[in-house]
């Protein structure tokens, strides 16, 4: 066993976090306040390859190790998790792809985000089925070389800004998870509408919107893997992106616990600063804890794919533990504030906001347990 | 003209680290501190990629010490040097030696330019780059600043601040000196200083440090190149500052007034 | 016995640097320690009047040496000359004050005479054979005691650690003829004055700085500081702004301070910045967050708006007077 990263992964450690330090902290609380995507600083993300981690370098790109691109994805969070998400975002929507095309397909569809500056959105969640992927009523009908769209998709992190999109849709509602397909839908196609920008609670820097597909005609080439393979290509996917999903809640409970501890050895009541009373001790103490927990298990979690095995239990612990880790840390680093955490002059506020949706978003805390639950009971 | 420009790249605590002194009185606790490529060397590295990216011509960047300034070298082969250079020694050394080993490293890589940082923010003695223009008899540019302009952002982040003359034979440099800055002409080969605000340094990208992975990095030895790294400079004690006294805070002006006019008696 | 030879610094505009009598007075300790004299020596285009401006502060004969190509300073005309001389005058030790002009030079000086170097001296402790200087190192995190065993020895002065050496009378002034440099190197092209006549950051007696809190507003700063005859110095925030000139300053990646007074309005007290200060006598802090860490290396702070504060202060001081 090691727990050191390598050379590699702290240099690329080390781009992460003077890129969100530099760059991403700066624009934080301006991008929260305004609900506003920064297109620039994504876009430097993604000059910088900290976004498309995991296209294959056959098709140009650098196939970071699933231990790198957790690394990297802690530092991004803890510069802001709203961008974060939409930089991540691109690395969900181009996983389908990876895990299930063709080579001539990955070539197409992946290439062009190695050569230039691309998004792509992962379309899988729908009004009607969150949790429940396999209730999608987002339908496709095939039509001679093409299939025929129709239906809507929620959530839709940069949906607004896709140059790609990687959608899950089914041949007939009737047969659950064997009926879904993977489609990779281009530009904008007649028929497309992008809702209006969601004003969320949290992680406002990220883009996220509702699509209706309207007759939307895909060709037949555009499917990948096979028709009723799709929930498997979903379920793979968000396998191999729930650990940078969990690092995420790592990076924002480490920056409101650096937060926390700055505050507490600066503020001083009763005559000393508060960092000495053991109630404030004792919150700071759980955080320190917690998040090292949380960044082991991840790393674990990202090391068995890495060492090609399967990570659906140890990554559904991380994620459990880590958002709601992350949910207490940050609520706790709004305490140590006091009235000062809860007004927007301060950054904690704002990390309490961004790290509900970590419990919320690819597989809620409830849902982890169930995955969890699951496989344990099955043995 | 296509330039060959030397770079180095000093292994130091990075600068948000705490410095604290040992209870030996010795050196500095080690434990918790993170190193970097000296910052003003960072700046160089930049200056000097932005010249070739400009003119032409490759950056060989070097380091003198343990195993562990691999680090820095490829930071800087990440940011875009083409190669490296590793004097390996282990223990203590002087401006002296440093500069002498960057003097037989010069003399063997035959470059245009040397561009160091103005001083390492470990020991801030800030010298190596003049002895090394002394010895190898080159003109020294030291400081090298920029004057603010009126480039967008986009041109700022490629455009280098020293200048190369159209013949080649020579760099225009905004040196940064007290109360101003003075521009200067040194003929080439010559040997120029980083200040901080010459320019921003790239980040190294991910790619820059996957494919400074293939770089090479030559090493070498003081006793190869012929240098006598006997130290003539020794830190015989390390003190941490004068401890302040703790401070007060006054409720108004008139009272601040006071104090400082009666007790530190510093009006 | 060691001679001891002080690098006599000229303004731009020929008068005397000042700080050249705080590295005097330097030279003087260390010539103390060492047994032996204090020369000087001024370089210029017609050194007479800078070399008579030093002659009656302590020093036994200032070296004058006159050139045309001395008529602005460059290290690769000045460095020849000054190492020349030392080896004529037997100096073990050869300085400057800490500026630009020091700092550039030194080096070079010392290159030449295969010496080493001890860059920012603070103090000369010791004698004879166990004479050493303290400097500081990481930005002023520690302070080292440095020993030099190279036959002859460089140094610069941070001028604000020795006092300004005084009128005692009796120098007498000795013209020599530098050889010209073997071929011209550095040409000087032109210079940009971008500061006032306040006195320069890094010998000032007080420093009033401003932070962000100014948000680019330097007018009180400067109000106060006029009325303190201080430099003003300005948070690495400020310069990276544009707010004001980069030379301003103070912190580990700028300039290191160490006045009788700072005055930081505005200033919030990052590390960096703190690392360029705290060799301060007494710091004061104006600032409106009661938590502002530049309270805990203040002497005195003042929790309160720049703007009503200073002016306030100003007029005070004023009153005091």
């Amino acid at each position: 066993m090691n727990f050191a990263l390598s050379d590699d992964e702290k240099a690329l450690q080390e781009t992460a976090r003077k890129f969100a330090r530099e760059v991403m902290r700066p624009k934080a609380a301006h991008c929260d306040e305004a609900s506003e995507f920064p297109k620039d600083i994504i876009r430097q993300a993604a000059e910088l390859g900290l976004m498309n981690m995991t296209v294959p370098q056959a098709h140009g790109g650098m196939e970071l190790s699933h231990q790198a691109q957790v690394v990297i994805a802690e530092e991004l969070a803890w510069g802001c998790a709203g961008m974060a998400t939409s930089m991540i975002a691109n690395d969900l929507a181009l996983l389908p792809i990876i895990l299930g095309a063709t080579s001539e397909q990955k070539e197409k569809f992946l290439r062009p985000f190695t050569t230039g500056f691309k998004l792509a959105s992962f379309a899988l969640t729908e009004p009607g089925a969150g949790s429940d992927v396999a209730g999608m009523r987002c339908t496709a009908r095939r039509d001679g070389d093409f299939y025929v769209v129709n239906g809507q998709k929620q959530w839709i992190t940069n949906g607004e800004y896709a140059d790609q999109f990687s959608l899950f849709c089914t041949l007939d509602p009737a047969q659950k998870h064997k009926g879904i397909m993977c489609l990779v839908v281009e530009g904008r196609p007649k028929g497309l509408t992008v809702g209006k920008h969601e004003n969320k609670m949290g992680q406002r820097a990220s883009n996220t919107v509702t699509l209706t597909f309207e007759d939307v005609r895909v060709p037949v080439a555009n499917r990948i893997g096979k028709e009723g393979e799709g929930f498997l290509i979903a379920m793979n996917t968000l396998d191999n992106s729930r650990p940078l999903t969990a690092m995420f809640a790592i990076g924002i409970a480490r920056a409101a616990m650096e937060h926390a501890l700055d505050y507490s050895r600066q503020r001083q009541q009763f005559g000393k600063p508060i960092a000495d009373f053991q109630g404030i001790q004792f919150m700071l103490a759980d955080m320190a804890a917690d998040v090292e927990a949380a960044r082991l298990l991840t790393y674990k979690s990202a090391w068995l794919l890495d060492s090609g095995q399967r990570n659906t239990l140890v990554s559904s612990y991380a994620k459990r533990f880590a958002a709601d880790m992350a949910m207490k840390a940050t609520t706790d680093a709004v305490q140590i504030f006091g009235g000062y955490g809860y007004s927007k002059e301060y950054p904690v506020e704002k990390l309490m906001r961004d790290a509900k949706l970590i419990q919320i978003y690819e597989g809620t805390s409830q849902i982890q347990r169930l995955v969890i639950a699951r496989e344990l009971i099955r043995g | 003209m296509p330039l060959k420009i030397l770079v180095t790249a000093k292994r130091v605590e990075d600068s948000e680290s705490k410095i604290k002194v040992d209870a030996a009185g010795t050196g500095i606790v080690k434990e918790g501190l993170k190193y970097k490529i000296n910052p003003f060397d960072e700046i160089g590295v930049e200056e000097a990629l932005r010249l070739v990216a400009k003119h032409g011509g490759e950056v060989v960047v070097v380091s003198v010490g343990t195993k562990d300034v691999h680090e820095q070298l490829r930071h800087a082969l990440a940011m875009g040097a083409n190669k490296a250079v590793w004097v390996h020694h282990d223990g203590p050394i002087d401006q002296l030696g440093i500069a002498g080993c960057l003097q037989k490293v010069v003399e063997k890589e035959k470059p245009d330019l040397c561009i160091l940082g103005k001083q390492a923010i470990d020991d801030d003695q800030g010298q190596v780059g003049q002895y090394l223009a002394e010895w190898l008899g080159w003109a020294q540019a030291t400081f090298a600043s920029k004057e603010e302009s009126l480039e967008s952002e986009a041109e700022k982040a490629k455009t280098p601040a020293i200048q190369l003359a159209a013949d080649g034979k020579s760099i225009t440099v905004i040196r940064e000196v007290d109360g101003g800055l003075l521009t200067v002409s040194s003929p080439l080969p010559a040997v120029a200083t980083t200040e901080l605000r010459l320019n921003q340094p790239r980040y190294a990208s991910l790619p820059g440090i996957m494919k400074a992975k293939s770089k090479p990095i030559e090493e070498l030895t003081p006793a190869g190149l012929g240098v006598d790294v006997g130290v003539k400079l020794t830190v015989t004690k390390l003190a941490p500052p004068p401890a302040r006294k703790a401070g007060i805070k006054v409720p108004d002006v008139a009272t601040l007034v006071d104090k400082l006019k009666n007790e530190a008696k510093a009006l | 016995m060691g001679n001891v030879l002080i690098f006599v610094e000229a303004n731009p505009d020929g008068s005397l640097r000042k700080a050249t009598l705080n590295a005097i007075t330097a030279g003087q300790q260390l010539a103390k320690a060492t047994g032996g004299e204090v020369h000087a020596v001024a370089l210029a285009k017609d050194a007479g009047a800078l070399a008579n401006a030093v002659k009656a502060h302590g020093v036994k004969v200032v070296h004058a040496g006159s050139g045309p190509h001395f008529e602005h300073y460059v290290a690769e005309d000045f460095a020849p000359a000054v190492a020349a001389l030392a080896t004529t005058l037997k100096a073990e030790w050869v300085g400057a004050a800490a500026t630009s002009i020091g700092r550039d030079l030194l080096p070079r000086v010392a290159a030449k005479l295969k010496a080493a170097m001890a860059s920012e001296i603070m103090s000369v402790t010791g004698s004879g054979a166990d004479v050493a200087v303290t400097r500081p190192m990481w930005a002023g995190a520690a302070i080292a005691t440095v020993k030099l065993s190279s036959p002859v020895k460089c140094f610069t002065v941070r001028a604000t650690e020795f006092a300004l050496a005084e009128a005692s009378g009796g120098g007498e002034v000795q013209p020599f003829t530098p050889a010209a440099p073997e071929k011209p190197l550095t040409k000087f092209v032109g210079f940009k004055e971008v500061k006032s006549a306040r006195p320069a950051l890094t010998e000032a007696r007080v420093v009033v700085s401003g932070g962000r809190g100014t948000k680019g507003d330097f007018g009180p700063i400067e109000g106060l500081a006029d009325e303190l005859h201080a430099a003003v110095g300005a948070s690495r925030a400020v310069c990276d702004a544009g707010w004001q000139p980069n030379d301003l300053q103070v912190g580990q990646t700028g300039k290191v301070v160490a006045p009788q007074l700072y005055i930081a309005a505005g200033i919030s007290g990052a590390i960096q910045h703190v690392a360029g200060m705290k060799g301060s006598k007494t710091i004061v802090a104006v600032n409106k967050d009661p938590d502002a860490p530049i309270f805990q290396v203040a002497d005195y702070g003042l929790v309160a708006d720049l703007f009503k504060a200073l002016p306030e202060l100003q007029a005070a001081i004023k009153a005091a007077k």
